[in-house]
């Protein structure tokens, strides 16, 4: 399989602190992949080094099947380059309607003359309401996000991410205060949008990684302690010391 | 949907302001009854000046986030821009007219010198100075008055917005940028007549009407100036690139990652209020006849976010409201004629107190109306926030709560 995103050899220091340490890590073109790992080991690192939020010290970082180096890109031209990213709390524009967030989200032209002359065509209503549908959140569409849920919120940032059509999806702790069924949906979303793209999905909960059954990358200490199915990291014995034993 | 019918208020804001200006017109003094003085005409149409440049404020705390200490910098250079014009071919007219009664005709050369000694004459010059090199074609000038306040607001927001300068630290560095430019203006050599400004802009040149007349196209400027405004500033916000700005105020990481260049945005809506609010100063300066460095002190851009504050932020009416609302009542507080109150032992001077009074509203309105009196529309149109009354019936913050799980 060819290589979507290679990091090798990446480190962070943080006032001395080293939160990535020397990792490795590479992920296909429409591959799932779930990071676990204690606290403090550096995921949200890894995903602030993927999206261009954190310069790592040393290391490479290359993208794509024209191999380009993300270690220049900004922010916001790393999320154009197709890198998605979903945060643990959910983060959508609570003062806007489903349908505003989703039409932000959409893959066009973000320059700000194309944004200020832009008005809805039919096509993207269209795709909104289509994503909407897929999201659960059809019959929502005007209302604001802010009176969502918490779980809804959740589906319409991953609705958000969709939108944009990333390569590589990055999501934090989809699960985290979602009811059972909620938990459901959001496992039937990953694993649909990892059909034709790259999503890393970090998680806690054990049960739901169970669930996406997929390759698994147990980080510790801002570097990779193993990696394989869920049921080979769960039998490592360094894995079990430091995460799962405890 | 059209745009009016997505935009209720706009419609409703153009005809209030359309009923206001015929009003004032049928009672003015120039084609009306006299109902309303002249002095009067100018101060309303001052007024709709500030409420310009408030909605421009808006534009840029209110709806985008970035609050901006420093837009009457904008307001005041827009205002010097125009004045340069007013003020040349004023003195142009009359040092021409001295000239003609000489027994030989003056030449251009001698016409120039005369202006220029009448103009820099109070600062020990009569030298034109570079910035004046255009201050004979109205055109030029009329440009100047978008390009000028812009182009300090794309240097400054360039070097502000690409080091990521946010928050309380960006008004500062706003609250610097207005201060050093009123200390500049303030020096004689800086070329336009340092602390005493420019006056005598109420007179328009080649123009034999009285003031009355005078007074009352600038008031119908202003109110056409301020409904385009309006306008503009709706269609601004209602679209995505409201979308956009909306979403860099509430979580601008956000609007990072969802691709959009925050800076670039930031930059833009900065030079497009700097520049709404020159076209304001430059409407507002004529009408009150002079500008000097003073109107650009810091505390003036302070009273511009306060407007906005007690107007309520992130609604344009709010803006327009507080201005109005504020600037009036100022300046019936602080022009003597609010009655004094005698308590026995001491008699409150509304001169001296209503500062007091200003600050304190401000304060309140912050900590217990942040929606201002806009907010009050909210009563009547029911715009209420989400009713999410009632324990959370999960363990995690944020779950099912108990109305949701009853539908």
């Amino acid at each position: 399989m060819s290589t979507l995103l290679e990091v090798s050899g990446v480190s962070v220091t943080f006032d001395g602190f080293k939160a990535i340490n020397n990792l490795s890590f590479s992920i296909g073109h429409a591959e799932l992949r779930a990071i676990i790992g204690p606290n403090g080991a550096g995921k949200t690192t890894f995903m602030d080094i993927v999206t261009g939020k954190t310069r790592p010290d040393e290391g490479r970082i290359v993208w794509g099947g024209k191999s380009r180096s993300l270690l220049n890109m900004s922010e916001a031209r790393i999320a154009c380059e197709g890198i998605g990213r979903k945060f643990q709390k959910p983060t959508v524009f609570e003062d806007q309607s489903v349908q505003e967030n989703l039409l932000m989200a959409l893959k066009k032209d973000r320059g700000p003359l194309a944004v200020l002359f832009y008005r809805p065509q039919a096509a993207d209503l269209e795709r909104v309401r289509a994503l909407a549908e897929e999201i659960g959140l059809a019959d929502q569409l005007y209302r604001k996000s802010g009176e969502l849920s918490h779980g809804e919120k959740q589906w319409l940032e991953i609705g958000m991410l969709l939108a944009q059509e990333p390569r590589l999806l990055l999501v934090d702790e989809p699960a985290a205060g979602m009811t059972s069924s909620e938990r459901e949906h959001t496992t039937a979303l990953l694993i649909e949008a990892a059909k034709t793209r790259a999503v890393v999905v970090v998680e806690h909960d054990m049960e739901f990684i169970r669930r996406l059954n997929c390759r698994v990358t147990v980080l510790h200490e801002g570097a990779v302690l193993a990696e394989g199915s869920l049921d080979h990291v769960t039998r490592n014995q360094d894995v079990i010391d430091v995460y799962l034993g405890r | 949907m059209s745009f009016a019918a997505r935009n209720p208020s706009v419609l409703i804001f153009l005809s209030v302001l359309a009923l206001f200006t015929l009003l004032v017109t049928v009672m003015s003094e120039a084609i009306g009854t006299g109902l309303v003085s002249t002095s009067f005409v100018k101060i309303l149409g001052k007024t709709l000046c500030l409420a310009l440049v408030a909605v421009a404020m808006d534009l840029v705390w209110g709806y985008t986030g970035i609050l901006s200490l420093g837009h009457f910098a904008f307001f005041g250079l827009g205002g010097y821009m125009i004045g340069m014009w007013l003020m040349y071919e004023r003195t142009h007219e009359i040092a021409a007219a001295a000239l003609a009664e000489g027994p030989i005709p003056p030449t251009e050369a001698e016409i120039t010198a005369a202006i220029g000694n009448q103009i820099f004459g109070v600062v020990g010059s009569s030298d034109f100075p570079p910035v004046w090199a255009f201050a004979d074609s109205l055109t030029l000038q009329l440009a100047l008055v978008v390009m000028a306040p812009g182009l300090l607001a794309l240097i400054f927001g360039w070097l502000a917005f690409r080091s990521r300068v946010t928050g309380v630290y960006l008004s500062i560095l706003t609250q610097a940028m207005t201060l050093a430019l009123a200390l500049y203006l303030f020096q004689n050599d800086s070329g336009l007549r340092g602390n005493n400004g420019l006056s005598g802009l109420q007179n328009l040149p080649g123009v034999d009407a009285p003031q009355s007349h005078v007074s009352l196209w600038f008031f119908w400027a202003s109110a056409l100036a301020l409904g385009v405004g309006y306008v503009f500033a709706a269609w601004l916000v209602g679209g995505k690139f409201g979308s956009v700005m909306r979403g860099i105020r509430d979580n601008e990481a956000r609007v990072r990652f969802l691709g959009y260049s925050v800076e670039s945005y930031k930059l833009v809506v900065f030079t497009l209020t700097a520049m709404i609010a020159g076209i304001a100063g430059a409407l507002y300066y004529p009408q009150a006849g002079i500008i000097n460095p003073a109107e650009i002190a810091p505390i003036a851009s302070i009273y511009l976010a306060v407007w906005v504050a007690i107007g309520g932020r992130g609604r344009l009416y709010g803006a327009v409201i507080g201005a109005v609302f504020v600037s009036l009542v100022s300046s019936w507080f602080t022009g003597g004629q609010a009655p004094d109150v005698p308590l026995g032992f001491y008699t409150v001077k509304w001169v001296d107190w209503w500062l007091v009074v200003l600050g304190l509203s401000f304060v309140l309105v912050t900590l217990f109306a942040p929606r201002g009196i806009g907010g009050l529309f909210d009563l009547v149109t029911e715009r209420q926030p989400p009713e999410r009354h009632g324990a959370n019936l999960g363990p995690d913050a944020g779950s099912l709560r108990e109305k949701e799980a009853s539908q």
